[in-house]
């Protein structure tokens, strides 16, 4: 007989437990697992099946819990994340190996990516390379490039030589990520974890159209006559200014646009009411009248004479320009023996976390706390401050773990219609955006058209370097003006070029904001420095390494703005890195492809090179980092770490740090992460400043405790410490003293001791020209690669990378290992597929990044050669490691194939065409 | 607001008959379509009925359920004019949607990249559409009329696939082209069943191109050009496989040209009828 579920109660095992949830009718299990039944550590990424983080078990079975309806469970046997490694062995073994490889990052994908592997593995003991990308397929991680959690699969099956994170957690030694454990084990708080279930939910109301004029209805009765509305929010609820940027002298985005919208995706208003209600809303039903505007999607639309101007005081469109120049170009190209020039070009990139957007906010005696995903929460903060018009002391943001950011979690997204909900209806209210509304409405990286001119002497010294770059900035500045600055000075590569100039320029388009992502408009710019210095290197008739490192800066050579390193110049040494397997793969590819030659074999092999360099912190501008720590009567020691760890590691970097300059073992630590009421602004987790910037300031706050307690008792600096309980006992020669901790005055947070220190890096400004000491440090590095192009085809297999990176000190080797594979995962995913189109790509399925089986095997050498500004020497690395990968990639193409591509992504499509165009050239001669 | 979970076909047939009832099987089509819409009213699951499981061996053919599993298809002992189709079920999604997806939800989703559709074409599959009124057959070159359209009553369920009897020896084979290894939408994709004669020269060939016109199609101009060619000649020969793609009409999206998805396809269809006649016919299970 039917059996209509009219109770809609589902009854199934969940974990080992008999469970009843109530359901409506096609309710997604991911929705009813988290909501309902508390199980949060099921993770939701794009409810379309297309990321596998809400990966569960159903008899056994992996599938997607959002493509699941839950009466589909009943009478089955459910199992997640934490119920696994409760219970199950191969999940305990996975939460040490995934420790120990350091195979979760962020920790947003890690429950999908460990709810499968333990599904393998009951199935496959012992599975091949091959049998786990197989398996692993289906479930998409941004942060780690997949090797790493490849190899965590392996080690739990037992495979000879298990990884072991165990070193004593002094500076260079490799421990397991301080906030690892709850990362494998469910129990980690993402954005869209912390709300109660029935807090108020949020949804947006968005512009379908790329410009478009907008009259409201009468919000009012909308609110009247909709059930379960509690309020709706626009323009009118701003009590500051309807205004934001992460650049206070260029902000310009409105929270909710006023009467015209400038991208697809723009909000204009939201609507709050209970989790019922909001889940079914139709949100067509808004009132709303639409009336679509022309307007500009690309630079040359609009920089045109009769384009829509997006901002009245920015004329043409032109959102600002950046220049660096020195010696005459122009006459040195004049003077040179070979001339090489191209024209690229680079579509939108998205980030492509795995977490959207989310958080939560309450507003109570007055004060709103927010709780998001932020990679800068001290910059929320000043941007609530202007918004609500409100004093900081009102406002508090409480950073939750942050499911990948990469660069666009620095701005704001749902801060404000969270702090304006909570405040307009007195309750809490809650909001994740969607999978398409993240993409359309979140920042992107910059679009690129750049022309470039290189010269070189028959010598194969540099002659002449003329870069032009337009950067297509979107609707609103966000970090625009910051890629436009950045550009020029990086656009020389890591190479002694005497005669240089470098103009960039931002322009606004109807397009979502162009912000920061990874390398700040620098992989553009790489892409086509670097492969023009290979084609100048074929002219001339050097190899490729060669001709780099001939190039190469050094120590004394002033950099295209002048700046002279005294030291840790380090790209020389990575290019030598990779001397050994570049002559070997050269071989190889050559061996490979006579023997496919002769077979009648599409396939051919390549091999390609690429440098970068990337300076680390704020160009030319203050970016203090502040650490405080404090140690209780009680003996144990505190370290309000306020670097956001968007999965980096910083959490651990920063305390091995601390850890190493106070003298005593990181593990005695107790982290207090990013709050803005506890913790001092460490600034914001960009342009690879933590390990640097922040690193420092923990290094100096040690230091200033150390120095505290050595006063005490007046032990000179080589004393040693040894904290126990209640009292710390610090030991020189023969003496020994015991400090009784419990004796000293308690302050008010409760610590007898605290230190607080800063750091700023030492810049200098630019001139007109481009000309000063933009960053006290930049870090270096080249990659290789190995590519197999199917010349009938057009698709692209990478087979193995070798990266060498000058890390100055590797804190961390296994951190720097994971930066080093997830970089290039990233760069890779520029280089090939990856191109965001407005209303086109705007999910994880027609927006496509690498999934296990597109990212091969990384060997990474870590070079050390210290830089005197970096705590012990070290150097940042984050977005160093992309800005080679795309080059590399472009060159080894060419390598194999003997075609240019002088635009990403490389698609199957576009190779094919650079394929067949040079076939059709070779008939026409 | 209902959910019927049916316990018999005649059961699911009546509630359809009593009309306005969306069919789920898998989910793997029905969410990512629903969005953050809210679900219809009235779901029925047919997932779970006995008679739409499973696969087995009836008169003259194969019949398979149609809630059957990709993953069921990939782990059913089948003959090796299968291979191809358990090729194409390992790149339906993922692990994930393998385990969910139906075999006719990716007919009814009448995508034209599904991958289940080539290779079913190509072994000359038949649909078993069941209503109280009975039971229609319908070819599934029928069956999906257009984009997201298929030759479905109101009242009507697929309640299976029919795989007929290949002939003697038949091989077969799939690939897929996409921009990414995993998870990923194809921008074409080639099945064939391929029988040889005594000569080891084709004897017969189905041969289907998906992703390059609005259904999946079945290239005939080239199944009969292939007949009484031999591995060797049908390596070297170019012309033969570029020279009958007039079915195919492309369209250029993000994932490629029209022109390129003409040529890839004529290379996918010799790499794939190569890989079939040359197949021992033991695809992994």
């Amino acid at each position: 007989m039917d059996k209509p579920v009219s109770d809609n109660k589902i009854a199934f095992r969940l974990n080992n437990h008999e469970v009843t949830a109530e359901a409506v009718v096609g309710e997604r299990l991911s929705q009813t697992l988290r909501e309902k039944l508390g199980q949060r550590d099921v993770k939701i990424g794009c409810n379309a099946g297309d990321c596998g983080a809400c990966t569960v078990l159903v008899d056994g079975n992996p599938v997607c819990a959002c493509l699941t309806a839950t009466q589909q469970v009943s009478g089955a046997n459910v199992e997640t994340l934490t119920g696994l490694v409760a219970d199950d062995d191969t999940a305990k073994k996975l939460v040490e190996t995934f420790q120990d490889n350091g195979a979760a990052q962020c920790g947003i994908c890690t429950p999908g990516m460990m709810v499968t592997s333990v599904a393998l593995l009951r199935q496959n003991p012992r599975p091949d390379t091959e049998q786990i990308e197989d398996a692993l397929g289906g479930v998409l991680c941004r942060c780690t490039g997949y090797r790493k959690i490849i190899d965590a699969v392996h080690d739990a099956a037992g495979r000879e030589n298990i990884a072991k994170a165990d070193g004593s957690g002094a500076v260079g030694t490799t421990i397991r990520r301080l906030d690892g454990l709850r990362k494998v084990n469910g129990t980690e708080k993402f954005g869209d974890d912390i709300a109660p279930p029935d807090a108020l939910v949020l949804r947006v109301v968005r512009s379908p159209f790329a410009r478009a004029a907008f009259t409201l209805g009468d919000l009012d009765e909308y609110v009247a006559r909709t059930d379960g509305i509690e309020a709706v929010l626009s323009a009118a609820d701003i009590p500051g200014r309807n205004l934001f940027g992460v650049i206070p002298e260029f902000a310009d985005q409105p929270v909710f646009a006023e009467t015209e919208t400038r991208f697809r995706g723009e909000a204009v208003a939201a609507v709050i009411g209970s989790p019922e209600i909001m889940r079914d809303l139709d949100m067509d039903a808004f009132p709303v009248e639409w009336r679509e505007l022309p307007s500009s999607a690309t630079v040359s639309e609009a920089i045109a004479a009769n384009a829509p101007q997006l901002h009245a005081n920015r004329a043409g469109n032109v959102m600002c320009g950046g220049l660096v120049q020195c010696g005459d170009a122009d006459a040195a190209l004049a003077n040179a023996d070979i001339v090489v020039e191209g024209n690229f070009r680079s579509g939108f990139v998205e980030h492509g976390y795995i977490e959207p957007e989310a958080g939560y906010a309450t507003y109570e005696n007055g004060k709103v706390e927010v709780h998001v995903c932020t990679q800068a929460p001290v910059m929320n903060l000043q941007a609530l401050e202007i918004i609500l018009g409100w004093n900081k002391s009102r406002i508090r943001i409480m950073p939750t773990a942050i499911g990948g950011g990469f660069g666009s979690k620095l701005d704001i997204s749902v801060q404000p219609f969270l702090a304006l909900g909570a405040i307009k209806t007195g309750k809490p209210v809650r909001m994740t955006y969607s999978r398409t509304e993240s993409m359309q409405s979140t920042t992107k990286r910059h679009p690129s058209e750049i022309h470039l001119k290189i010269g070189a002497r028959k010598d194969g010294s540099i002659s002449g370097f003329r870069f032009f770059g337009d950067f297509n900035t979107g609707a609103y500045a966000s970090w625009g003006p910051t890629v436009a600055n950045r550009v020029p000075v990086h656009a020389s590569g890591p190479y002694r070029i005497s005669d240089y100039r470098a103009e960039s320029r931002g322009i606004h388009t109807n397009c979502p904001p162009s912000g920061a992502f990874r390398g700040f408009g620098v992989p553009q710019s790489a892409i086509a420095q670097e492969t023009l210095f290979d084609e100048l290197a074929e002219k001339l008739g050097l190899d490729g390494l060669e001709f780099r490192i001939l190039n190469a800066l050094e120590d004394h050579v002033p950099t295209v703005c002048g700046q002279v390193f005294e030291q840790g110049v380090g790209i020389k040494a990575c290019l030598e890195a990779l001397r050994p397997g570049w002559k070997a793969e050269k071989a190889a590819a050559k061996t490979y492809n006579a023997k496919a030659e002769k077979d009648g074999s599409p396939h051919r092999m390549g091999v390609g090179i690429a440098g970068g360099w990337y300076g680390c912190g704020n160009t030319s501008l203050p970016n203090p980092s502040t650490i405080k720590a404090g140690i209780r009567a009680d003996g144990s020691i505190v370290l309000h770490q306020g670097a956001t760890d968007i999965g980096q590691g910083s959490n651990t970097v920063i305390s091995q740090i601390f850890a190493q300059a106070l003298g005593i073992s990181v593990h005695s630590l107790e982290l207090i992460n990013g709050d803005t009421d506890l913790t001092p602004d460490a600034g914001k987790t960009s342009a690879s400043r933590q390990t640097f910037v922040s690193g420092n300031a923990a290094r100096l706050s040690a230091l200033s405790m150390r120095q505290q307690i050595l006063q005490l008792c007046n032990a000179p600096e080589t004393a040693t410490l040894a904290f126990g309980q209640g009292n710390v006992t610090v030991s020189y020669g023969d003496e020994t003293h015991v400090i009784d901790l419990a004796k000293m005055a308690v302050n008010g947070e409760g610590y007898v001791l605290v230190s607080q220190e800063s750091y700023d890096p030492p810049t200098k400004p630019m001139d007109k020209n481009g000309q000063g000491s933009p960053y006290a440090q930049f870090g270096y590095a080249a990659h290789l690669v190995v590519v197999k192009v199917d010349t009938r085809l057009g698709t692209v297999k990478a087979l193995r990378f070798i990266a060498a990176h000058d890390v100055g000190q590797a804190i961390n080797p296994m951190l720097v290992e994971g930066q080093v594979q997830g970089g290039i995962a990233q760069g890779l995913g520029m280089a090939l597929m990856e191109e965001y189109l407005p209303g086109r790509t705007e999910n994880l399925h027609d927006y496509l990044i690498p999934s296990v089986g597109d990212m091969p095997p990384v060997q990474t050498i870590i070079i050390e050669d210290a830089d005197a500004h970096g705590p012990y020497g070290a150097k940042g690395l984050g977005e160093h490691v992309l800005i080679p990968t795309a080059p590399a990639i472009l060159n080894a193409i060419h390598d194999a194939t003997g075609v240019r591509i002088r635009q990403v992504p490389a698609t199957p499509a576009a190779v094919m065409a650079a394929l067949k165009g040079s076939n059709d050239v070779q008939k026409g001669r | 607001m209902v959910y019927y979970a049916p316990q018999s076909l005649p059961d699911a047939l009546g509630q359809l008959a009593g009309g306005d009832v969306r069919i789920i099987a898998g989910g793997t089509d029905f969410f990512p379509a629903l969005g953050e819409k809210a679900a219809p009213p009235k779901l029925m699951d047919v997932s779970r009925l006995k008679e739409l499981r499973g696969i087995s061996r009836v008169e003259n053919g194969w019949r398979i359920g149609a809630a059957a599993r990709w993953t069921e298809i990939i782990q059913a002992d089948l003959p090796p004019c299968f291979d191809g189709l358990k090729l194409a079920a390992r790149e339906v999604g993922s692990w994930q949607i393998q385990n969910a997806g139906t075999i006719a939800g990716n007919l009814c989703n009448a995508s034209p990249a599904a991958d289940g559709v080539p290779p079913l074409l190509s072994l000359d599959a038949v649909v078993e559409l069941s209503s109280t009124g009975g039971v229609r057959l319908l070819p599934v070159a029928d069956f999906i009329t257009g984009v997201r359209r298929i030759d479905l009553g109101a009242d009507e369920l697929v309640s299976a696939v029919i795989v007929p009897d290949q002939p003697e020896g038949a091989n077969s084979h799939f690939l897929k082209l996409g921009a990414r290894k995993y998870l990923v939408i194809s921008i074409a994709m080639v099945s064939a069943v391929v029988w040889l004669d005594q000569h080891r020269k084709i004897a017969g060939a189905r041969i289907a191109v998906g992703s390059c016109s609005a259904v999946a199609t079945r290239l005939p101009g080239l199944e009969a050009a292939l007949i009484g060619h031999s591995v060797a000649e049908l390596t070297d020969d170019r012309d033969i496989w570029t020279g009958h793609l007039g079915p195919l009409s492309p369209i250029s999206d993000i994932r490629g040209s029209g022109d390129y998805r003409l040529d890839s396809a004529a290379e996918l269809c010799q790499r794939t009828v190569l890989a079939a006649m040359n197949s021992k016919g033991n695809a992994r299970g």
